[in-house]
């Protein structure tokens, strides 16, 4: 354990943007505001990264010096570094890709996205690195008034109602949550993982209250059944911020029933809730892959491709059978599919909105002649559905290889069966809408900025580059764990 | 003779909620739920947490009843999602209402007993805040960055119903109420309770660090104040972009981290309070909070700007 | 015994809230139903503060504090959705 304030800093350094953004509103235009924050949420989000990596141990503060219960800490892990490095990067893709065109374009709203997703930002990483339960509420609210809000920017009617009935859920999902958390702390009063770790008990009240939390958290993770607002909410959403809440927002509400699971209440492979998730899982991969096929539209095409790709995620719970975990393949492959999907998902959206500039609509059958007028995005959009399908070089493969080993080392044939057929189903839907973007046709094509082009292919480059890291448990997955209690300040 | 007070609140309550599930008209639900919200209020004094009685009364009955009967009497056609439900959806419904109640119950007789706490924790460290109010110290120290993101949290809901009305005016003011005169008994009210209602305020505020009361209590008093005052006439409902108001929104946040900061200098710790003005400094931050939590949450009633209000 | 009533109380509020939340095709009618099950939730809460009485205190004020900031946190919910029904109900937006 590394005593280090940069935890503290990755959650608060938006907030601040955020104010500066209401109180610079009409003075300077949004983008500049942001601009300095987003390049000190990456240069945060790397040192972090580059601390947890040289020391091989993660980085930990107590506000205030308040040590838990009573107090508050934040814990910057392997797997949390990680994802706040995917965080990082996801949001300067999407920055670069959202930068105000010369014009002015976009509407009055532009202020409301920016705070938005510096807002975000601040609720992604506190959900990443904090280790109180009802930290985690605070983090899931930010989230969800603000992922709800980007998804009604549009102003549309359907924008309007797709944000609607994802609050619904959203708040649903709060509820719930919140429930679980009021029946732990009536068990132990003690809210902190590591403390909760020492002393928790798997008896009733305990695997109710974590029930309850993760039934809460599946809402707000689209894991089916409770994935009806996913489609129409990311497709209605400008591309941008779409990508924002397919890459980024629903890993949160999974990291933390990752956590439950594993940090919380250690629980053997061969008890029920791992299998009844990786149950859910598989048919989200199955149902939403053959949807996605018969989706109309490039958007939610990708939308239902989101669904089926956090299945995926899910698969993980009963492939970690060791007494650590975290030394399972299973766990490296599970936040492999978490990362690259993330990178991949964002690559793709992006594309989509910047076919939608170009072209005027993202109709999936209409797309002949694309291949010819906007080569770059087109090959973003290939390299990011070879993530997503599965196949070599890329990150996507790395995951769904390890994620089927395990599956095979444990014997649990039905989850390899799944990863494979969900991989052919993804080639179909990916190629379908390649395959008309090859075509011939000369569409009458709007011009798109060449720099958010390049980002996108920035962006799908990444998560190729995955695709090179060794076919083994990773060291820097593991580091923070078992989870320790801090016993006195420094 | 407790277990009697109990029952005598557990009834209306339950009956409250049952009517405002049941009743056939929204308007009738609408005041159930004033009722509900009196009934609750009372529950948490029963439970002996006056400052949750407080923050119940002023914003979960009063905030949030007055901001949905707002929205009934604006609302020109009514929103659904989905169908009427059939009588085999009423019935599944049902048996799941049945069901979680059940298992709640039993869970929360299965809690241990003598459950486990943390108020000899909490009582302990308070003298060197220079508070005697646990709960204040739960929310400004212990706790201060749930606080502090909570705040965050409002601007977070005040930034998107800004982004929902975009279309209509990013910047402007809101309507206060469906456009109509206020009524004679409205301005006289709004005259005699805002003055009176001000000084009960800062009352509060300031007893918030000894006896229960204190910011959110202030603040909520405050801005139902200021709802009214404008449902009057009296006042302008704020302007939802620029000038002043962002600056009341961003005060709160920035003075808490401004805070920390002062804090990690002095004592090597950030958000901690330094023990010789811990006081002072609390009162400052919890001031600049009260500007934010007051300003965003009569914008979240208010809501977006209105073309009909002008720029 | 008497905290215990009002815990059973805050069960049954949210099993009433639940059946209202999924009954009732009007949004409006869900967001009352969604603060009767927040009401609930926040009594299970005091109820938990209360049985933990110790020190002096007649409840813990952690669970108390928690409640204190998630009633903040459900009314800035149910705002944004006031919010969205309101731009919802305004006629002669249909495509």
């Amino acid at each position: 354990m590394t005593v280090s304030l940069l935890p503290v800093w990755a959650v608060l350094a938006p907030v601040i943007g955020l104010c500066a953004l209401l109180l610079l509103e009409g003075r300077l235009r949004p983008e500049w505001v942001a601009a300095p924050f987003i390049a000190i949420g990456l240069y945060l989000s790397i040192s972090i990264a580059y601390e947890v990596i040289s020391h091989e141990a993660s980085l930990v503060y107590a506000l205030g010096g308040w040590l838990p219960p009573l107090g508050l800490t934040l814990r910057a892990d392997g797997v949390g570094a990680v994802l706040l490095a995917l965080t990082a990067l996801v949001m300067v893709g999407v920055s670069i890709c959202a930068w105000a065109p010369a014009d002015g374009a976009g509407g009055r709203g532009r202020s409301g996205f920016w705070a938005l997703l510096l807002a975000l930002w601040s609720a992604l990483n506190l959900a990443f690195i904090a280790q109180d339960l009802f930290n985690f509420f605070v983090a899931l609210e930010m989230l969800s008034f603000s992922a709800v809000a980007l998804v009604a920017l549009d102003g549309s009617r359907d924008a309007l109602t797709a944000a609607l009935r994802y609050l619904l859920f959203a708040l649903a999902g709060s509820v719930l949550y919140l429930l679980g958390v009021g029946m732990i702390y009536g068990r132990y009063a003690v809210l902190d993982l590591a403390g909760l770790r020492e002393i928790a008990q798997a008896d009733p009240v305990t695997l109710a209250a974590l029930a309850l939390m993760t039934v809460g958290l599946m809402a707000k993770a689209a894991l089916f059944p409770l994935h009806l607002w996913l489609p129409p909410a990311h497709a209605s959403a400008p591309a941008p911020a779409s990508a924002v809440l397919s890459a980024l927002v629903v890993k949160a509400p999974f990291l933390i029933i990752l956590r439950l699971w594993v940090d919380l209440l250690p629980l053997s492979a061969a008890t029920a809730p791992p299998q009844i998730l990786a149950g859910l899982g598989s048919v989200a991969i199955l149902l939403f892959s053959i949807l996605a096929l018969r989706q109309q539209r490039l958007k939610l095409m990708i939308a239902y491709s989101t669904l089926a790709q956090i299945g995926y995620l899910f698969l993980m719970f009963p492939l970690m059978p060791g007494p650590a975990p975290w030394l399972d393949i299973g766990w490296t492959g599970g936040i492999l599919q978490l990362v690259s999907h993330g990178i991949a998902k964002a690559a793709m959206f992006l594309a989509a909105g910047l076919i939608y500039e170009a072209l005027g609509h993202d109709r999936v059958s209409e797309l002949a002649g694309l291949a010819r007028r906007q080569p770059m995005t087109l090959v973003a959009f290939a390299i990011a559905g070879l993530s997503l399908m599965g196949l070599p070089p890329s990150g996507g493969f790395i995951a769904k290889l390890l994620l089927l080993t395990a599956a095979v080392e444990a014997g649990a044939w039905w989850i390899a069966i799944v990863v494979l057929a969900g991989g052919i189903l993804a080639a179909f839907y990916v190629f379908r809408a390649l395959g008309s973007a090859l075509a011939e046709g000369t569409p009458a094509v709007a011009p798109v900025a060449l720099y958010r082009q390049g980002a996108v292919l920035a962006l799908a480059l990444c998560a190729l580059a995955l695709g090179f890291v060794p076919l083994r448990p990773f060291a820097l997955l593991a580091i923070g764990r078992p989870l320790e209690a801090m016993e006195a300040l420094p | 003779m407790n277990e009697l007070l109990a029952l005598a609140l557990a009834f209306p309550l339950v009956l409250g909620a049952l009517f405002i599930v049941l009743a056939a008209s929204t308007r009738a639900a609408l005041f159930g739920f004033f009722a509900f919200g009196l009934f609750l209020a009372l529950a948490w004094v029963e439970l002996e947490a006056i400052d949750v009685a407080l923050t119940e009364a002023a914003i979960g009955g009063g905030a949030t009843g007055l901001l949905l009967l707002r929205l009934n009497a604006r609302m020109r056609r009514t929103v659904s999602l989905g169908q009427p439900a059939g009588p085999q959806l009423r019935i599944v419904a049902g048996l799941l209402a049945v069901l979680v109640t059940l298992v709640l119950g039993a869970l929360l007789l299965a809690l241990p007993d003598p459950a486990p706490s943390l108020a000899a924790a909490t009582v302990e460290p308070l003298p060197t805040l220079g508070i005697s109010n646990p709960i204040t110290a739960v929310l400004i120290a212990y706790r201060a960055l749930d606080t502090l993101l909570e705040i965050a949290v409002l601007l977070i809901a005040v930034v998107g119903i800004r982004v929902m009305g975009a279309e209509r005016g990013w910047a402007g003011r809101p309507v206060p109420w469906p456009a109509a005169e206020p009524s004679p008994a409205l301005v006289f009210l709004a005259r005699l309770l805002v003055p009176a209602g001000l000084v009960f305020a800062v009352y509060l505020f300031w007893v918030g660090a000894d006896a229960p009361g204190g910011k959110f209590q202030a603040s909520t008093l405050v801005a139902a104040l200021w709802l009214l005052a404008i449902m009057a006439g009296l006042a302008p409902a704020p302007r939802t972009g620029g000038g002043w108001t962002g600056i009341a929104l961003a005060v709160g946040p920035l003075a808490f981290i401004a805070a920390g900061a002062i804090g990690l200098a002095a004592t090597g710790s950030f958000l901690a309070w330094p023990e010789p003005v811990a006081k002072p400094m609390i009162v400052v931050v919890e001031l600049a909070l009260a500007a934010s939590v007051v300003v965003a949450l009569v914008m979240l009633v208010a809501g977006p700007p209105e073309p009909e209000a002008g720029r | 015994m008497s905290a215990t009533i009002l815990g059973l109380t805050g069960a049954l509020l949210v099993g009433i809230g639940l059946f209202g939340l999924i009954v009732h095709p009007t949004a409006l009618r869900k967001l009352l139903a969604f603060n009767l099950v927040g009401a609930g939730v926040f009594l299970i809460f005091g109820v938990v503060a209360r049985r933990a009485a110790a020190a002096g205190l007649p409840g813990d004020p952690v669970p108390q504090a928690i409640v204190i900031t998630g009633i903040v946190v459900a009314f800035a919910a149910t705002a944004l959705a006031a919010t969205l029904l309101a731009r919802l109900s305004e006629p002669g937006e249909q495509p």
